[in-house]
């Protein structure tokens, strides 16, 4: 297993958020957790990236107990996240940015990571220059990704990458990360609310309902728009 | 015109030294938010390291130039380590607590070297200028600026320390999404406004000799050069500098020391109101 979360806890400081979440992750898997606004879904990939602690129950990363890791280390053990709001440095340019990817492997060959990362993004080649706060939403959000690849993660977790971003860009999003996926195993798990582009990247998807997973759905099914609407109250 | 290269010497050096006392209060507080009460105090030791240091013989370039950085640099890590890594975010409890190191310095410092003030003299003699002597050690001063501003600017722009520094300010949580460990980077970048501290206070030792009590001197220009200068560091601080220190010279030329104060003073309060973000809320905001 890549990825094994057994009964998480975790929350803001005393109100509890996750409940006791469980699931698995097997290498080279494309999981999709669906739930609408307040379930938990963003506060289950901070907690998985380490940014809030654990009240109980364990993760276990590739055979290693991370629950009490931090951050920083959980990214060096191959954890990558990229955050809803993208969280670009909007100071730093869009190569900088990158070069910050590269933090993992001081030393190592970073001009060609970041060249090998930019040749499936060939949007940023030309925005090497700019500042990260200059870009659009959809350059942001492709930047974050790259970023995130630089660091050579084996689990994605990508956080609502379609808020705000024109179609064009969204369907560029699909294509690359079905392509990674093919050509270099990657795991990933998505959370995201727009349930095209889910569909077309999990091949299963978790409900979440507060804070628990409650249902395991395949991507076809989520065209069906009244199991959809009963369990997470959103309309296909 | 031998008149107006001196005082344009006079002007470059009022401009160096402030620039040199700031910088490194710039790097930890336009860095990471700190407000050290306790900076003047990192220029006293560096003042007292290099005096220190000399009286055993080391020669005196080594001990202002290497040894003081090295050994407040030092100081300061621990510093951070001990105390200031507790309160990140807490700005009030920061300035409470690095006043109290403040004051624990400098009675350490009174109670070790005494409440005299202890000198070097200032190596390189004196060079002629037209029909008017200056001393030669004011241009060394005015070097020294211009070497440390420039490393700084080079540290920042081109090297993965820097790039990592930069980045952490700018969102630590994402850094360390990156594999970036934050606190890390703050001792070390703490560490390094500290060492630039103790580098400004060793070479200014020779010239206005060192007491426990010099860092109250100290400390009230560096802030408003700090303020005056704004969010980017290195660009803030030369602007800065440049406005505030040429304004002190120039009126003290036309009056007295008291006066050209006064001025400094007078143009940081009207700065203020003019531009509450400092110069480069303003100006050169893409600068470092």
């Amino acid at each position: 297993m890549m990825l094994d979360v057994q009964g998480l806890r975790t929350g803001y400081g005393r109100i509890p958020i996750l409940n006791g979440i469980s699931f698995a992750v097997g290498e080279g898997e494309f999981v999709g957790i669906l739930g609408h606004n307040g379930m938990g879904k963003t506060t289950l990939l901070r907690a998985l990236m380490g940014f809030l602690p654990a009240t109980g129950g364990s993760v276990q990363f590739a055979g290693t107990d991370v629950t009490a890791l931090e951050p920083y280390r959980r990214a060096r053990l191959g954890l990558g996240y990229v955050p809803q709001g993208r969280d670009i440095f909007p100071g730093l340019s869009v190569q900088d940015n990158l070069r910050m990817g590269c933090s993992k492997q001081p030393g190592s060959s970073e001009t060609e990571t970041i060249e090998t990362v930019l040749d499936e993004f060939p949007r940023l080649k030309t925005l090497l220059d700019r500042p990260g706060s200059a870009l659009s939403g959809g350059e942001q959000q492709l930047l974050a990704i790259a970023r995130c690849l630089c660091g050579k993660p084996r689990l994605i977790l990508l956080d609502e990458p379609t808020e705000g971003i024109q179609p064009s860009i969204i369907d560029e999003i699909v294509e690359t990360l079905l392509r990674l996926r093919d050509s270099s195993g990657l795991t990933m798990i998505l959370v995201e609310q727009n349930l095209d582009f889910i569909a077309a990247l999990s091949q299963r998807i978790l409900m979440i309902q507060k804070g628990r997973i409650t249902q395991e759905v395949k991507p076809d099914n989520l065209h069906n728009a009244s199991l959809i609407g009963e369990f997470i109250g959103i309309t296909a | 015109m031998d008149l107006v290269a001196l005082l344009a010497i006079q002007v470059l050096y009022a401009i160096a030294s402030l620039a040199l006392i700031s910088v490194g209060l710039a790097i930890i507080f336009g860095m990471m938010r700190v407000i050290n009460l306790a900076h003047g105090e990192f220029l006293m030791l560096g003042g007292y390291a290099a005096i220190v240091a000399t009286s055993h013989g080391i020669s005196i370039w080594l001990s202002m130039l290497v040894v003081a950085p090295i050994v407040v640099g030092i100081i300061g890590v621990v510093v951070e380590r001990t105390i200031i890594r507790f309160l990140y975010g807490r700005m009030i409890d920061t300035m409470l607590a690095t006043w109290g190191l403040s004051l624990l310095l400098v009675g350490l410092t009174t109670a070790i070297f005494g409440n005299t003030t202890v000198g070097i003299s200032a190596p390189l003699g004196s060079i002629q200028i037209g029909a008017y002597r200056t001393s030669a050690y004011t241009l060394f001063v005015i070097a020294v600026a211009v070497v440390t501003l420039g490393a700084i600017f080079a540290v920042m722009r081109w090297t993965r320390l820097g790039l990592i520094a930069r980045g952490t300010m700018q969102n630590a949580n994402m850094a360390a999404a990156l594999g970036v460990n934050p606190p890390r980077v703050y001792a070390v970048t703490f560490g390094v406004g500290a060492a630039l501290s103790g580098l400004a206070g060793a070479v200014l030792a020779p010239v206005s000799g060192v007491f426990p009590t010099i860092g109250v001197a100290y400390v009230a220009k560096s802030f408003i050069t700090v303020i005056g200068g704004g969010a980017a560091i290195l660009s803030g601080t030369v602007s800065a500098s440049a406005l505030f220190g040429a304004i002190n010279q120039i009126a003290t030329f036309v009056t007295t020391p008291v006066f050209g104060e006064v001025a400094l003073l007078a143009a940081a309060i009207v700065l203020i109101r003019l531009l509450p973000q400092g110069i480069t809320g303003r100006f050169f905001r893409r600068g470092l």
